[in-house]
């Protein structure tokens, strides 16, 4: 008896009846893709309220009794570590990355389900872990996001008795829980697709999550053995990271630590991080702007190739977080080169978005007016990279406010508007309903310009000279007291952004049950995701068979075709290009 | 539509803002118009493409929007368009790396006949070191750093004895002369960075770091610390100098160096017995303080900090505000101790004296006083018996009514202002967060709380 792959067996396939077993110890990707979007999504607004935090200090200094300095650096570090792993990093690749590979390469779940039960829960571990240090005696730590030591675990930093080691135990178990996830989406990626799939049919999307998969399975692990080679300086009183030191008077029976070794282990996770974010935004708006403006992606092997050399590229950059750290200054000259190496297969990424756009049938949808928001910040964040990757333009900048204004820009808003330009287009999908129209606008324009006022201006704070981490600017010759109205304006921007975000929290959970109900295909799109025989997609997302795929995902206003769409699993017919 | 204009919007207002707006580089005053160069460079390479691309798709969104009948164009690659685009960026990324990298090696080569001086860092604090005559700075090490030798300088070091030490957060630089910063730091990460400078770089403990500069015009700038550092970050600021070289000379000269801070006699406690006459007067004679004459305890205070207070009331640095009463007394009678040596017996005598604990007069919410302090305690200790080393008194067991007053000082302005005293401007900044009396009586009630220890304290003879 000839083989039958499990895939064309769906008798064999077990659905869930319970709803524990549906909902709560799900093995389905759909389900598991949602538990970790919303988690991420929560974790994600407490680190919004923290920014409030810097922000109410930074625009009314002396005013609010509860934001000390203890109260202000704990909220910078907890709100930068959060939004870059527990919300970014979880949902890109987590929500997106579940929901998306099995449904866009036509497989029925992700090959290790149980594995991804798994993740998912051990990722709420983490959560639960770095939430609980909020509530241990001194509170979480306040090194800042990056965790340097020696100031991570000696005394003068908040949160240094329980907080850094509650935040290093949640980083490794979250690591754990990546490693377990990001195993499985890209086995699921070169085992599970359908036929006809090949990697160069891919939607962008997952060629972006693939990428960034894999630089986080290799990145990772740098992470994960600084977070325990500090545990061990810091309980078993090894000195990886501390050399010989006079802390608060006295000296310690450390010696011959490298401080500057954790900054190499760090960002050589660090670097690729931040692709890890960019590369899923990346594949995603590529296809929100293939679909909303009814054209071809333009140049999609170029694209691809981009995508796999910025992630090769992403290796080797990492110093230049690192210019002013005290490195062997003759680094610098390799690590700007490959910096600004880097700037050419994302400028190119950039140009094939604005062509994707150009000969168009443009609809300016929610998740369209996202996607154009995201290349014009992204263009802005990008462009101030090469500042800052240009080691000596770095001198005057680094530690300032211009690195603060580029950082959010390039992975924090750009990222985020991709985020919820793809929610906008995808909940039809998961609930079968259509979010809001006009809060999604109200939202885009609050969201899209007010980010933008809050951080413009700050790059100029930073040419200024103002440095970053500041609790209050004291008194200093160099700083006008315009910055201070410049701080009240930047405040306001980011409380009305703020409130922008409640909104769209409100249109997700509203949109549940009033949400106007979708048709199967709302945006006449030729990906997979859509073309399922039960929508929203079921359990096993086919049927008794599996699609097969005859084309490329950009099928758009081909010419002679009757729609301006063809999807993925048509077959060719006569007279039609495949 | 609306996207397009608000994108064309954009692109004007940031253009706009950037020839318009106040905030810019501050004014260069070294050497480095070199690095201010290649900024140049690359705002107006970035600029272009910022306007153009973003221009473009703007116009693409407009004339491309969808109307009735419109039908996309079918192009997936255009492989001819794509390597021009290749190529321009290329070149626009070499006409903005290939300058850098000019810079770069001119900032990491140091000129043969640049100066030297040393700048040490240390929790919230700066110092200073520079050669001697022999120009060459003598070895250090953490495990030598004590209370008399904060730099931790090796006393059989030949080459260190010569060295000048600049305590405080002042130094002073000849103008036109290149000089190397040779950077150090005794405990976590720093910074060295003066705005108008351009250039910085991280002090890092376990190594000697560099950076040079020369600085091209006199006057006084900030030193901030741009690296994390821990709790008091902000408020680690120090002074840049810059004047012609002979009133440099005359600076360096009266600066002691670490041969003289080797060569303080040793303090004499029955001296100073008949010193502290008149100050018992106020401060009784067991130097219990009294609350009736405004006079704080003094028993039981660190010894540098009372010779520190005594020098900054000595100097004009403590007390001149009119509307500080008691201020202004005391600097009357500071100025009645004749010399250093005075001052370091009668501290010596005040260290005889018993430690009892002063009798609480303040109460409020200890346990929000508990959460407020857990702030101070970075710099005071757990224990609020004071850390020499982050030059932070003790508390605990002191008389309550007088850090009241003093915390009222430091807030209102009348104490922490003197450009000399940086450590007042360091609490200064740092009492801030104590918004009311009510903040302050909390974190005293608290205080008051602490046991007490008696554990023999120093008096720092290093401070000139």
């Amino acid at each position: 008896m000839a083989y039958v792959a499990i895939a064309d067996r769906p008798d064999e396939l077990h659905h869930p009846h319970s709803f524990i077993t549906k909902y709560v110890w799900s093995q389905d990707h759909k389900v598991i893709a949602i538990q970790y979007s919303i988690i991420a999504i929560l974790v994600g607004l407490i680190a919004l309220g923290l920014s409030f935090v810097m922000r109410l200090q930074l625009a009314f200094p002396d005013t609010f009794s509860f934001i000390d300095p203890s109260i202000y650096y704990q909220s910078v570090t907890m709100h930068g570590m959060i939004m870059v792993i527990y919300l970014l990093t979880a949902l890109f690749l987590g929500g997106f990355g579940n929901y998306l590979i099995p449904l866009q390469l036509g497989a029925r779940d992700m090959v290790f389900p149980y594995m991804n039960m798994l993740s998912v829960w051990v990722y709420l571990l983490s959560v639960i872990v770095l939430l609980a240090s909020f509530f241990v005696p001194g509170g979480p730590t306040g090194a800042g996001w990056t965790l340097y030591p020696p100031q991570a675990i000696l005394p003068g930093t908040p949160g240094t008795d329980w907080g850094i080691l509650m935040m290093l135990l949640s980083l490794a178990i979250f690591i754990v829980a990546f490693t377990m996830g990001g195993l499985n989406y890209v086995t699921t990626v070169l085992q599970a697709r359908t036929r006809g799939m090949t990697l160069m049919r891919m939607p962008l999307s997952v060629w972006g999550i693939f990428t960034a998969t894999i630089l986080g399975l290799l990145a990772f692990p740098a992470l994960f053995v600084s977070a325990v080679m500090m545990s061990f300086d810091k309980l078993l009183g090894t000195s990886f990271f501390i050399p010989a030191v006079l802390s608060m008077g006295d000296v310690l029976e450390t010696e011959g630590g490298s401080p500057v070794l954790f900054q190499h282990l760090f960002w050589f996770f660090g670097h690729p991080e931040v692709y890890i974010v960019a590369l899923p935004a990346f594949g995603i708006v590529s296809d929100l702007l293939s679909v909303h403006a009814r054209k071809n992606i333009f140049g999609y092997r170029m694209m691809v190739w981009a995508i796999v050399a910025i992630g090769g590229l992403s290796f080797i950059v990492w110093a230049h977080h690192m210019y002013v750290s005290g490195m062997n200054p003759y680094f610098g000259f390799f690590f700007a080169t490959t910096t600004l190496i880097i700037a050419v297969p994302t400028a190119i990424k950039v140009y094939n978005w604005v062509l994707t756009l150009w000969k168009g049938d443009i609809h300016l949808t929610v998740p369209m007016l996202f996607a154009i928001g995201f290349i014009f910040t992204f263009i802005n964040g990008g462009l101030t990279g090469l500042f800052l990757g240009n080691v000596v333009v770095d001198l005057p900048l680094s530690d300032t406010y211009f690195v603060v204004a580029h950082f959010h820009l390039v992975m924090g808003v750009s990222p985020v508007l991709v985020v919820c330009g793809a929610i906008y287009h995808w909940y039809p999908n998961i609930t079968g309903r259509m979010l809001n129209d006009g809060m999604g606008k109200v939202h885009f324009w609050m969201t899209f310009i007010g980010t933008y006022c809050i951080y413009f201006p700050m790059y100029y704070l930073g040419i200024l000279g103002l440095p970053r981490r500041y609790y209050s600017n004291g008194v200093t010759d160099f700083i006008p007291d315009s910055v201070s109205a410049v701080n009240i304006a930047i405040t306001v921007s980011a409380l009305i952004v703020g409130l922008a975000q409640l909104l769209f929290v409100l249109n997700l959970i509203t949109s549940l049950r009033f949400g106007k109900k979708a048709e199967q295909n709302p945006w006449r799109a030729t990906t997979l995701e859509w073309r399922t025989p039960e929508y929203p997609p079921g359990h096993g997302n086919w049927g008794p068979e599996l699609p097969g795929v005859y084309r490329w995902a950009y099928d758009y206003s081909v010419p002679g075709a009757e729609k301006d769409f063809i999807c993925q699993d048509e077959p060719p017919t006569e007279g039609q290009g495949a | 539509m609306a996207i397009a204009i608000a994108v064309i919007l954009l692109v004007i207002g940031s253009v706009l803002f950037h020839f318009l707006s106040p905030w810019y580089f501050t004014p260069l005053a070294s050497n480095w118009d070199t690095i201010d160069l290649t900024v140049d460079i690359t705002f107006w390479v970035t600029g272009v493409v910022f306007v153009l691309v973003n221009l473009f798709m703007a116009y693409a969104i407009i004339r491309y929007r969808h109307r009735k009948g419109l039908k996309a164009d079918y192009e997936p690659e255009n492989k001819k368009l794509e390597w021009w685009l290749t190529a321009i960026t290329t070149v626009g990324v070499v006409a903005m790396l290939a300058p850098g990298l000019v810079v770069w090696a001119e900032f990491v080569t140091v000129p043969e006949d640049a100066g030297e001086f040393e700048a040490v860092a240390q929790q919230w604090q700066w110092s200073f070191r520079f050669p001697g005559d022999d120009g060459v700075m003598g070895q250090s090490a953490v495990r030598l750093m004590t209370i008399e030798n904060p730099f931790g300088l090796d006393p059989e070091d030949e080459n260190g004895l010569d060295d000048v030490l600049v305590f405080g957060n002042e130094v002073h630089l000849p103008v036109g002369k290149p000089m190397k910063a040779l950077l150090r730091s005794k405990d976590v990460l720093h910074n060295f960075a003066v705005p108008q400078f351009r250039v910085k770089m991280d002090l890092v403990p376990g190594l000697v770091t560099y950076l040079w500069f020369e600085p091209t015009k006199a006057g006084r700038f900030d030193l901030l610390c741009e690296e994390y550092c821990g709790l008091a970050h902000h408020t680690m600021r120090g002074d840049v100098v810059i004047e012609e070289q002979a009133d440099f000379d005359i600076w360096l000269a009266a600066q002691p160096t670490f041969a003289d801070t080797l060569a303080i006699p040793v303090a004499d406690a029955t001296a100073g017995q008949a010193l502290y006459a008149p100050c018992a007067a106020c401060h009784g004679m067991q130097g219990e303080g009294n609350l009736a004459l405004n006079a704080p305890k003094l028993s039981g205070q660190e010894g540098w900090y009372l010779r520190r207070q005594l020098n900054n009331y000595k100097n004009g640095r403590r007390g001149t505000d009119p509307a500080d009463m008691f201020g202004a007394q005391m600097a009357a009678m500071a100025g009645t101790l004749p010399n250093a040596a005075a001052v370091n017996n009668v501290i010596a005598y005040i260290q005889t004296l018993p430690d009892l604990p002063a009798a609480a007069t303040i109460s409020g919410d200890v346990d929000r006083g508990e959460s407020l302090y857990l702030t101070c305690a970075a710099c005071h200790g757990r224990d609020a018996m004071g850390i020499w080393s982050v030059s932070a008194p003790r508390q605990a067991g002191m008389s309550d009514w007088y850090l009241a007053t003093q915390l009222r000082n430091f807030r209102s302005g009348l104490r922490g202002t003197h450009p000399q005293d940086g450590y007042g401007e360091q609490m200064a900044s740092m009492s801030m967060m104590l918004l009311d009396d009510a903040a302050i009586n909390d974190v005293l009630a608290y205080i008051n709380t602490l046991p007490v220890d008696d554990k023999p304290r120093q008096v720092a003879i290093l401070e000139q």
